[in-house]
């Protein structure tokens, strides 16, 4: 797990990116599923379709509240987690790794540069 | 803005590793680590503890006091037995629901109360300006603890087993490892269960006590909201509020027979024309419960509409149930929707989620009744 987290990128709404040349795999973290609680549902977008960097992608509810995600990054979902409809908790028991939620295929010139690295994030949730 | 309270059990909450979050003017704990959801079950299966010391307890003592606050509450106070409660609502003079609450008769001079926390001083007030030459004794100085949950009543076998004599809504004083505690069958969650109050000094040791045994767990906040609205009972200032007349809150079970109308104390008490009127001519509006189709959670707000796309009500507390395994509802409807099977629209996020009346408890209750 932290040699994974270590690849990852992470942003301020406590999303990760794992990413592999023009393709991103968008999850939340540790810290987010925590905060989130018991996540109920997702709710997931249709492959093909296309955002823009901070647009809803998907939603995330839990026994507490409804929450989330946004797009990290503009670009087209090319894959979701199909999992998540029959196993919504799968995103509290592996956040990181079988809780992912879409892939997208990233725009071209994508600004990677206000992305934290783990390290970076961990200060980020410190604070 | 003013710091919130605590209860005595503050510290212990944070060292059992609660998010403790602001609940009506005081610090709580909405979970535990062991999540909602895990909570909730635990409850069910087997014992729940919950930190209830914010709720309001007083004491009202007097010649006569039943009948004085018989014009405040429409039940019949005078017909209950020493030491036996029951869950009653604050009128208000136009026939709304002030609060709802506990109320028991240690004897004929003496009624014990317990009201929600966040309409305590209003309640106290209001009881004060209508019962002048009363003694109010309010309990500051007491905790309140609830212990629900399928083996509740094994527990308290070994605490104090005279509480398990009792049948739910009754109570008596007693004590458990030599603290004295007023102890009643009753709760919140559909389960068979206690409240203990006891004094705020001893409740850090009770709480440590009743969590040394393996069986029990402390439960936070959010679970208490999913057990209750399973158990298909009200949340006062979601569910129902000063608006709400206790006819179209579905509380007519909580007004004595003998309080309305045609009965031998009947009326008296205040609101008692419209509350009367709406149990005689019906009401316009009614509260429900919903089965919601799929997964999705219908949160409180969430609009209701019928098949032609027109908004008939709204829900008012909704989440989702751990024990049915799936999202469920309450909220307000015309009289003509409000039968059971009834299938209705809920719209969240500008999706149509299809929603049905139920039959309310969400649960069997498990209540001991003897």
């Amino acid at each position: 797990m932290v040699n994974m987290m270590s690849e990852m990128k992470f942003t301020k709404d406590h999303e990760w990116l794992l990413i592999n040349g023009s393709q991103a795999t968008v999850g939340i973290t540790e810290f987010a599923q925590e905060q989130l609680g018991d996540v109920v549902f997702v709710e997931l977008p249709e492959v093909g379709s296309e955002y823009d960097q901070g647009d809803e992608v998907a939603v995330i509810e839990s026994v507490k509240a409804a929450g989330e995600i946004v797009a990290p990054l503009a670009g087209t979902v090319v894959d979701v987690n199909e999992e998540l409809a029959d196993n919504p908790e799968l995103v509290n028991e592996s956040p990181l790794q079988d809780g992912w939620f879409v892939k997208i295929q990233l725009k071209d010139g994508a600004d990677l540069s206000e992305l934290m690295t783990e390290e970076q994030y961990k200060e980020f949730t410190a604070d | 803005m003013t710091e919130e309270l605590k209860t005595p059990l503050y510290d212990l909450h944070v060292e059992l590793g609660a998010k403790m979050v602001p609940f009506a003017g005081y610090s709580m704990p909405v979970q535990y680590p062991l999540g909602i959801k895990g909570e909730h079950l635990h409850c069910r299966d087997q014992v729940g503890l919950f930190d209830v010391s914010h709720m309001g307890q007083l004491i009202i003592r007097g010649a006569n006091v039943a009948s004085a606050l018989e014009k405040l509450i429409p039940v019949d106070l005078e017909a209950l037995k020493p030491n036996q409660q029951t869950y009653a609502v604050l009128t208000s003079e136009s026939g709304g629901i002030l609060d709802d609450l506990i109320i028991c008769k240690w004897d004929e001079e003496t009624f014990f109360l317990v009201v929600n926390a966040a309409c305590k001083e209003q309640d106290i007030a209001h009881l004060q300006s209508h019962l002048k030459g009363f003694e109010f004794e309010i309990l500051e100085d007491q905790a309140l603890l609830a212990v629900q949950g399928l083996k509740a009543a094994a527990l308290m076998q070994e605490l104090a087993p005279q509480a398990c004599e009792l049948t739910f809504m009754n109570g008596c004083h007693s004590e458990i490892d030599g603290m004295p505690i007023y102890i009643t069958r009753s709760g919140y969650t559909g389960e068979d269960g206690f409240e203990i109050s006891v004094a705020n000094g001893q409740a850090e040791k009770l709480a440590r006590l009743l969590l040394s045994y393996q069986q029990v767990e402390a439960i936070g906040l959010g679970a208490r909201d999913s057990l209750r609205l399973e158990a298909g009972l009200c949340l006062y200032g979601h569910d129902m509020n000063t608006e709400t007349s206790p006819i179209e809150a579905s509380l007519i079970w909580s007004i004595s027979k003998n309080r309305r109308s045609g009965g031998d104390k009947e009326a008296g008490f205040l609101g008692s024309a419209r509350i009367l009127n709406d149990i005689a001519e019906g009401v316009s509006r009614k509260r429900v419960g919903f089965l919601v189709e799929g997964r999705v959670p219908v949160r409180e707000g969430a609009g209701i509409f019928d098949a032609e796309g027109n908004q008939v009500g709204e829900v008012t507390s909704g989440g989702f149930g751990p024990s049915i395994n799936a999202p469920l509802a309450m909220g307000y409807v015309p009289a003509s929707l409000a039968k059971t099977d009834t299938k209705l629209i809920a719209r969240v996020r500008n999706k149509d989620i299809p929603i049905t009346v139920a039959k309310t408890p969400f649960v069997p209750q498990r209540y001991f009744r003897g």
